[in-house]
């Protein structure tokens, strides 16, 4: 019997042949933790006895939750980061480097590996072939005394999306609306495969986006087979050399299989307040909005920003929108300021933040008030995210998200494009 | 009662509860102070939840309990405020092994929470895997967690389980 990509990687990382249902021991590759929780993985290390970590070149620290600090405390949690890190010769990317699983994809994920880190959207590195998923700071804790984790092989679902979606209609769009058909638990305890023309032809970028969100209905992890696409990007940031090919066994066995269609698909939002709550934009084009956000690890890359600033180009954001644009990494933002994309944002009105999560974990940057509306390019639209509960978030892609900036309602972007 | 039987009051929540409606990130990085944190429990699913709460009551859900964020801090604020256990007819998977590793019982079951309504008296008995509504005078069995997971639920979380054992865990199924 041939083996899905999860199966795969989970047998090379515990070092037998495994199948979905086993539960293994596996190696881990790489371990990340970041500001939000890593604090409470280094005290679960020590409370467990651990006075090392077991590789210091496998273990990264980012401060990216609440960066630069907004609160007294989170500085000491900084400082108790900075002093780990350095005490234990461990890689920390400090305030302003960018958002977390951006930086690892950039800088330390290859194909084939398995990397865990305290945060839900570790999934996004099966973009480039790699096994990566969430877990929580007490498991970090062990990770980091240990070296390895117990899994279980995950089922996987394959989604195949055909087609050519129409050009304002981007990866964003694609993954609410297979939120919105796989529902916010539909994959649960399962691992995602994307595979299907639209995805062959999707940049790295966008399917980053679609590895993202895999969690968000409730898998444990998604992953998009390598290619040439995937190569190339590698080389883009220096690391060509850790490609290898990442596909699963033509014979491999699928939980269940879906074919999508994306020809024609209309941009789409998730509205208030789960995932899988999708509409066409043009269903809810009435609602007034307060604040627009352009960023996080979902929609912070340079094709998100050079979108938002082809719509926002020459033009000012509406008097009664806050529009803030945060880029994924510091790589990002020197990418967009060489290419005048922050200048055009700036200049129609965005507030630019420094590289980092910014307001989608709702501690900083934007955080909403009662009765607010956000349309935001994040992931995560659920009561209190971003703010007050009484607070709207509306999930849409960048172009979107620039077009609703421009009108101050939710915003088809072919409406303004074709103005 | 064992240890591993508890008896409580219910409060009842629906669906797909997720972590920020737990404890959402305005608390959440303002302070690490847990009993603060606990003071928000389940607000933003019952803004009166933190002030009705007893040591001792358990929590019933439908389906995808605890979905979203990998933040601990969701089970462990659900553990400080006294809930003995949650029973819901699925769990989010990162909250389901936060759970177990700071030590909160959560138990799998379809049926119970169809037939349960807040305020009735549910009993668990981990150990045996049973879930009870005393209230209803029904009964039904929990889905079967491995056996390695129940020895750290067990032990009280995995900072216990691996101290306990040196760091020479899960070597049963390694």
């Amino acid at each position: 019997m041939g083996k899905t990509i999860a199966e795969k990687l989970l047998s090379r990382a515990a070092g037998k042949d495994v199948s979905a249902g086993d539960i293994v021991v596996a190696s881990i590759d790489l371990a990340m933790t970041h500001d939000g929780s890593g604090h409470l993985a280094i005290r679960a290390m020590k409370s467990m006895g651990g006075e090392r970590v077991w590789d210091p070149s496998k273990v990264k620290i980012v401060i990216d939750h609440v960066a630069p600090s907004a609160f007294d405390r989170t500085s000491d949690i900084h400082n108790e980061l900075r002093e780990f890190a350095h005490q234990q010769e461990v890689q920390l990317y400090d305030v302003g480097s960018g958002i977390c699983h951006q930086l690892m994809i950039e800088d330390h994920v290859c194909p084939g590996m398995l990397a865990v880190a305290t945060d839900s959207h570790t999934c996004s590195y099966g973009a480039l072939g790699a096994f990566g998923t969430g877990i929580g700071a007490t498991e970090m804790g062990a990770v980091l005394m240990l070296g390895k984790l117990w899994f279980m092989v995950p089922e996987t679902i394959k989604i195949v999306l055909s087609g050519s979606p129409p050009p304002l209609t981007l990866p964003k769009d694609i993954v609410l609306f297979v939120a919105g058909e796989v529902g916010v638990d539909g994959a649960t305890y399962r691992a995602i495969e994307y595979e299907g023309d639209a995805v062959r032809e999707m940049s790295v970028s966008g399917r980053i986006t679609l590895c993202n969100m895999a969690v968000e209905m409730g898998a444990k992890t998604g992953f998009v087979s390598t290619d040439e696409k995937t190569r190339e990007y590698l080389a883009k940031v220096g690391r060509e050399s850790c490609f290898q090919e990442v596909t699963p066994d033509p014979d491999a066995e699928y939980h269940d299989v879906i074919e999508l269609e994306v020809d024609g698909l209309e941009p789409v939002v998730a509205c208030p307040s789960q995932v899988d709550n999708v509409r066409a934009v043009a269903e809810v084009d009435d609602v007034e909005v307060n604040q627009v956000f352009i960023g996080s690890c979902t929609n912070g890359r340079l094709e998100d920003l050079l979108i938002a600033a082809q719509i926002l180009d020459g033009k000012r954001v509406h008097p009664s929108v806050r529009a803030i644009v945060i880029p994924a990494s510091r790589r990002v933002f020197l990418e967009a300021l060489k290419l005048r994309v922050i200048e055009k944002l700036a200049k129609a009105g965005c507030v630019i933040a420094p590289p980092g999560c910014g307001p989608c974990a709702g501690a900083h940057m934007g955080v909403l008030g009662k009765g607010e509306v956000c349309v935001s390019t994040s992931n995560r639209n659920f009561v209190g995210r971003m703010g007050s509960p009484d607070a709207k978030v509306y999930l849409a892609s960048p172009a979107t998200a620039a077009a609703s900036a421009l009108t101050g309602r939710i915003t088809d972007p072919r409406e303004v494009l074709n103005r | 009662m064992s240890s591993h039987v508890f008896r409580g009051r219910v409060w009842k929540f629906g669906d797909n509860v997720t972590t920020d409606e737990i404890i959402p990130g305005r608390y959440r990085f303002k302070t690490d102070d847990i009993g603060e944190w606990a003071k928000h429990v389940l607000e933003g699913a019952d803004p009166e939840f933190p002030k009705k709460v007893r040591p001792g009551d358990v929590v019933v859900a439908g389906k995808n309990f605890g979905s979203g964020s990998s933040r601990e801090p969701a089970p462990l604020v659900i553990k400080h405020a006294g809930i003995s256990a949650v029973i819901a007819k699925s769990f989010a998977r990162i909250f389901f092994r936060n759970a177990i590793n700071v030590g909160l019982p959560v138990v799998i079951c379809e049926q119970l929470p169809d037939v349960t309504e807040a305020g009735d008296v549910v009993e668990v008995d981990l150990e045996k895997g049973m879930v009870r509504n005393l209230t209803k005078s029904v009964e039904f069995a929990a889905t079967k967690i491995p056996n390695f997971l129940m020895q750290i639920l067990m032990d009280g979380g995995l900072v216990e389980h691996i101290r306990k054992r040196g760091g020479a865990v899960w070597q049963d199924i390694g």
